[in-house]
Parts: C-alpha cells; sequence; structure tokens
C-alpha cells in the first residue's frame, strides 16, 4: 500500500533495564485513503501510545511507519521537522474538541493552513468551505464557547481536515457524546474519509460506535489484532 | 497570521483590562514616586532660581542658610556692597513656621527681604508689592492664604497685599514674604516675659550693674533685646563678573563662607535632600521588583490556564516562536495598559499632593521602557513554562 499511513513492527519502550515496559510489540497496521478504521482496547493497552507514535509526537523504539507513501520513521524519524509533519499531514481529532477559545470557528480551522505559510484569505475560503461541508458553515463567526458539543467536535473535524492530510487520529472522538450524536460524528467522519481521501483511525471504546467500523485493530497488551468489522451502515 | 496574542486580549477582554488596572495603579505609585524626587530636586531649583542671585553670603563654617542655620550682623551686606564686582546685595531672613491662618497652622517659611533687592518674590499672580515697612505679607498660593486675609506671625498680624505661586522651601513649604524688619523681629526677639526676666537677671549681675557706672546697665539692656542678625545676603555679581572670583574675596577677606549657585544647588540636592532621594530610590527599586513579580505571576497564572490549547497549537504545529511571541505580546499589553492607566493615575492625582510632584515626561518615557523591559523580562517564566508543555498531553489523558 503506497497512501494512507502503514506501520510494520513498530515498537514502543519506555525506561531502561529491569524498569523497561514495552507498550507497543511489533505492531502493524494499514489504512488506505478513505477508509476508517477503529483501533480499539482495554486501558493500558497501549492506544494512546499508538495514537502518539502515529502522530509523530513520541519517538517509536523500532520499526517502519509511511505516511501518504513515504518513510516518515524507521530506525528514526525521517522528516526532520516533525511540527510541520503534524501541521501539514496529520489531522488531530479529540476526545474534547479543544477548539482555541479566543478564535472564532473560522479561524480554529484556518489557524492551520495560516501555520502553513498560506495566506489569511485562502485560509479563510478553505475553512468556510470544510464548516459547510460538515453543515457548520452558520456558526462560522460565533466564538467556540457559544456552539453545542456536536457542532464543536465538528470544527474541530473541519480543523483536522483544513491541510487536506493523508491520515487524520481521532482519539475517542465520541466519547462525551450520547448515541445520536456519536453516530452524526461517526457519519461525517465517513463521509469525510470518501469526499478527502483521507485515512482515520479512530480510537474508541465507545461500544455504540464500533459496530460502525468496517475494519478494526484490537490492541491489548501492546499487540494488534485486525479484524473485520460490522460495517453496520450509519 | 492571526495575532494571537491580540485575540486572546480580545477574548479575555475585561480580566486584560482589570488586571491592567491594578498594575496600573501599581506603576502610576512608581511614576508618583519619581515625580516626588523630582519635586524636591525642583523645589530646591526653584528656591534659589526664586532668590535672584549669584551667591549666598554665610556664618563662617556652615551650609546655611537653608540646609544649616546661619546667623551674621545686617550691616555685613555694605561690606560685601564694597568689593569689586558686586552689583547688588541685600539681607535676608528665613524661618520655617507655623503661621495663623483662621483657627488652623499653616507650615510656611517666613521670608523677610528688602524691597527691590534680591530675595524679592520675582513675580506676582494678586495683589501688588510691599509698599509699607511694616505688617504687610506676600503669600504663596499654596499657603491657602487669599488677598486680605490676616496672618499670625508671633505677636502680629500681616496683611496678605499680594500672592506668587512656586515659591517654596526646599522641603516643600510655602513662602510668606514679609518686611525685614519685621521677619527679623519674628526669627530673633523675645517675647516681653522673657525680655522682663533677661533685664531682672542682668540687674542682678554685679558685673554688669556696676554703681560706678551709669548707663551700662541701659545699654546692655539695649543690646539684649535689639536684633542685628540675619541669615544670609545674597549678592548678584555685575555682568561680565564671575561669581566664583567675588566668593573666593568675599571668603578671604571678609571671615564668612560664600556659595555659588552651583554649590548652593549641590548643597540643596546632593547633601540635603540626599537621604530622602535614596529612601525613593529604595521604593522605587522595591516598586519595580513588586511590579515585575505581578506580571510574571500574572502572565504566568494565565499561561497555566490554557495549558490545554497550548498543547493542542503545539501539537497541530504551531512553532515554539510563535506560542513564546504570543505570551511576550501579552505581557507587554499588560504592561502598556498598566503604564497608561498608571501615567492616567498619577496625572490626576499628583496636584493633590500636599508637595509638589513633578511628572517629567523624560521620565515617562523612561518608566515605560522600564515596564516594557520589566514585562517581557517577567514574562520569560511563562514562556519557559508554555515550551516545556508536551504536545502529547492534548493526546489521551
Amino acid at each position: 500500500m503506497n497512501k494512507g499511513i502503514h506501520i510494520e513492527g513498530l515498537s514502543k519502550r519506555y525506561g531502561t533495564g529491569d524498569t523497561a515496559v514495552d507498550a507497543l510489540k511489533d505492531v502493524n497496521m494499514s489504512v488506505a485513503p478513505g477508509e476508517v478504521v477503529g483501533l480499539v482496547g482495554p486501558s493500558g493497552s497501549g492506544k494512546t501510545t499508538l495514537l502518539k507514535c502515529l502522530g509523530a509526537v513520541i519517538e517509536p523504539t523500532r520499526g517502519r511507519m509511511t505516511l501518504g507513501g513515504e518513510v516518515i520513521y524507521e530506525q528514526g524519524w525521517k522528516i526532520p521537522d516533525l511540527r510541520s509533519l503534524r501541521r501539514d499531514r496529520i489531522g488531530f481529532v479529540f476526545q474534547a474538541p479543544y477548539l482555541i477559545p479566543f478564535l472564532d470557528v473560522t479561524d480554529n480551522v484556518a489557524l492551520l493552513p495560516m501555520l502553513a505559510g498560506r495566506p489569511n484569505r485562502e485560509s479563510r475560503a478553505r475553512a468556510l468551505e470544510l464548516l459547510q461541508a460538515l453543515d457548520v458553515a452558520h456558526r462560522a463567526r460565533a466564538q467556540t464557547a457559544e456552539l453545542s458539543g456536536g457542532e464543536q467536535q465538528r470544527v474541530s473535524i473541519a480543523r483536522a481536515l483544513a491541510n487536506r492530510p493523508p491520515v487524520i487520529l481521532a482519539d475517542e472522538p465520541t466519547a462525551p457524546l450520547d448515541s445520536e450524536r456519536a453516530l452524526a460524528v461517526m457519519r461525517i467522519l465517513n463521509q469525510m474519509a470518501s469526499q478527502y481521501q483521507t485515512a482515520i483511525i479512530v480510537v474508541t471504546h465507545d461500544e455504540k460506535i464500533i459496530p460502525t467500523f468496517k475494519r478494526i485493530y484490537h490492541i491489548r497488551d501492546g499487540r494488534t489484532v485486525e479484524e473485520a468489522g460490522e460495517g453496520r451502515e450509519i | 497570521m492571526i495575532n494571537l496574542a491580540g485575540r486572546d486580549i480580545l477574548h479575555s477582554c475585561g480580566k486584560f483590562v482589570l488586571t491592567g488596572m491594578g498594575l496600573g495603579l501599581l506603576i502610576g505609585v512608581t511614576l508618583t514616586m519619581a515625580g516626588v524626587y523630582r519635586g524636591m530636586v525642583d523645589d530646591a531649583k526653584v528656591l534659589l532660581t526664586n532668590s535672584g542671585a549669584d551667591l549666598w553670603v554665610v556664618q563662617k563654617d556652615t551650609q546655611g542658610p537653608y540646609a544649616e542655620s546661619s546667623s551674621i550682623k545686617d550691616d555685613i551686606y555694605r561690606q560685601i556692597l564694597g568689593l569689586a564686582g558686586v552689583a547688588r546685595a541685600a539681607n535676608v531672613t528665613y524661618l520655617t513656621m507655623q503661621v495663623r491662618h483662621g483657627n488652623k497652622d499653616e507650615r510656611t517659611m517666613v521670608v523677610g527681604f528688602e524691597p527691590d533687592q534680591p530675595g524679592e518674590p520675582g513675580y506676582l499672580v494678586a495683589g501688588r508689592r510691599l509698599v509699607r515697612g511694616h505688617y504687610e505679607a506676600i503669600a504663596d498660593v499654596k499657603t491657602g492664604f487669599r488677598l486680605g486675609d490676616q496672618i499670625r506671625i508671633r505677636r502680629h498680624d500681616y496683611e496678605v497685599v499680594g500672592l506668587t505661586r512656586r515659591m517654596v522651601s526646599s522641603g516643600g513649604d510655602p513662602m510668606v514674604f514679609i518686611p525685614l524688619k519685621d521677619a527679623q523681629e519674628a526669627q530673633f526677639l523675645k517675647d516681653n516675659d522673657a525680655i522682663i526676666g533677661d533685664r531682672a537677671r542682668t540687674a542682678a549681675n554685679p558685673a554688669l550693674n556696676r554703681p560706678g557706672v551709669p548707663g551700662l546697665l541701659d545699654a546692655i539692656n539695649a543690646s539684649q533685646s535689639s536684633n542685628r542678625n540675619v541669615n544670609a545676603v545674597l549678592v548678584r555679581v555685575a555682568a561680565g563678573t564671575a561669581p566664583d572670583s567675588v566668593a573666593r574675596e568675599i571668603r578671604r577677606w571678609k571671615h564668612l563662607e560664600a556659595y555659588t549657585r552651583a554649590q548652593m544647588e549641590d548643597i540643596l540636592i546632593a547633601k540635603l535632600i540626599a537621604t530622602a532621594a535614596k529612601q525613593i530610590g529604595m521604593f522605587l527599586v522595591i516598586l519595580v521588583i513588586v511590579s515585575a513579580a505581578i506580571v510574571a505571576f500574572i502572565i504566568y497564572t494565565m499561561t497555566l490556564g490554557k495549558i490545554r490549547e497550548i498543547a493542542v497549537l503545539k501539537l497541530i504545529g504551531t512553532h515554539n516562536r510563535t506560542i513564546a511571541s504570543m505570551i511576550l505580546q501579552q505581557a507587554m499589553g499588560l504592561g502598556l495598559i498598566g503604564f497608561v492607566v498608571g501615567k492616567i493615575a498619577a496625572t490626576l492625582w499628583a496636584p493633590a499632593f500636599p508637595k509638589f510632584v513633578l511628572l517629567e515626561p523624560a521620565d515617562a518615557i523612561s518608566g515605560f521602557v522600564i515596564v516594557m523591559v520589566v514585562c517581557a523580562l517577567a514574562s520569560t517564566l511563562a514562556i519557559h513554562a508554555a515550551l516545556k508543555i508536551d504536545p502529547a498531553t492534548a493526546i489521551g489523558g
């Protein structure tokens, strides 16, 4: 697989000697563009560590990772500027939306293209396009505190898509939402994955949304097992 | 690119303005303290300027008449007038005392002067100059006296016939000008009871009350109750004459001390108010440190309140310099608000101070630079904390 995200034999060890802990052990995972996969597992299984490795926030101990067809990790990071890597090629959706409270909705989304050096006008146009796609364009000038939980999460999805990244990492994006809104968020993620050909990895324990994945990676004791999901229509 | 600091300030406008106002009051106090010092220096210079003298001739081995007491005979000015290069010389007395104003006392410096001579107030803002030899006064407006008011000085009442402005002692006490003879009496003449007592003591002294020397006792009594002293002679030198050379002559031949304007400034500013200046300097240093600590704590607390947002910003690729710049700009913004509030506050409350507070534009500019530098330095603590925030904290628990 050339595009999307692909990892082979990824391991992460915390500490050294007798106190060393292997949080990830030879993890393999592939997510194609336009695909949404689930990453599920009990607490302490290594989900967050995997997400941090995928998000280039912590460095794996070994393994290989390709993003959009380019090797980004193999015995060390292959991209010198991880900050730019995260900004331009990885989108993040968090459990809580974590929008920047002093920016309005449009600028929360437009901030990423601006940080990437795109002109303000172009960045805001891109933000509005995404807000329209996510059906929150009518709140474009609103302050984030004025939005409902569902609207905030949609804005955070728009922000994740702002720089057209090949992959989005979503960390329990439906945890604070009720069933209806959780399914709505999943529907949006699937639409966006399909529309923008983005590979999306959703870390979750949320029983409501697990049946919606076509593929699921179970992680337990730092190892992943891939299985087919129900792929229930939302 | 969006100005993150500006947006944050606008978003938390009320909090910023209130915090800035609190800081501003502290900065206002700091500016006022500097103004108090400047006012003291200005009072000293004004005192010298208003005396209209080039030289101050005082008692030998003293630094009078302002910094130390000085007493010289009132005929000395004639000898000084005889020196080459002296254009004018006049006696003056200075006496800091409480004068009666209605039912309350006013602390003033009572100046005895001779009309049309150095020592006379340079200008009036109301009324007229003294034309009678006794019991008329010119008062600085800061005394609170008005034209026609009666001032009680010792045993006599004086009518205020003129008002002047910015005539103060080196201590900032407003001046009241009265005729020299009256001032000598007020300063040196004893009250009636003391005179009667002195006369009785003299009469009881056989060395002073000799039966074989008629008129001796009367002469001694007359000497004791007469008053021939002044505090200083103010000298104006002739055009083209160096005051230093005249001062040298006076010291050499008249056995008196003579100070030039520069020397007098040195006495008043470097010596008389030196301790007060150090006191104010210490206070200013403490205020600057306290202001810096307050700005540092405020910015640090505000930054800690945004840990999650900063983590998200770092995670999505915001450069450290952008985050550091945001915090720095907020600190500077706080300093700017504080300075504006402080400057306005100091300007508003300065006239209410009993002593002159001189707010110099140069001090305001220096103060602004110091506030900005202090805010920039104070923000380093918060910047350090922000740069240590791990972007990974935005992910997971």
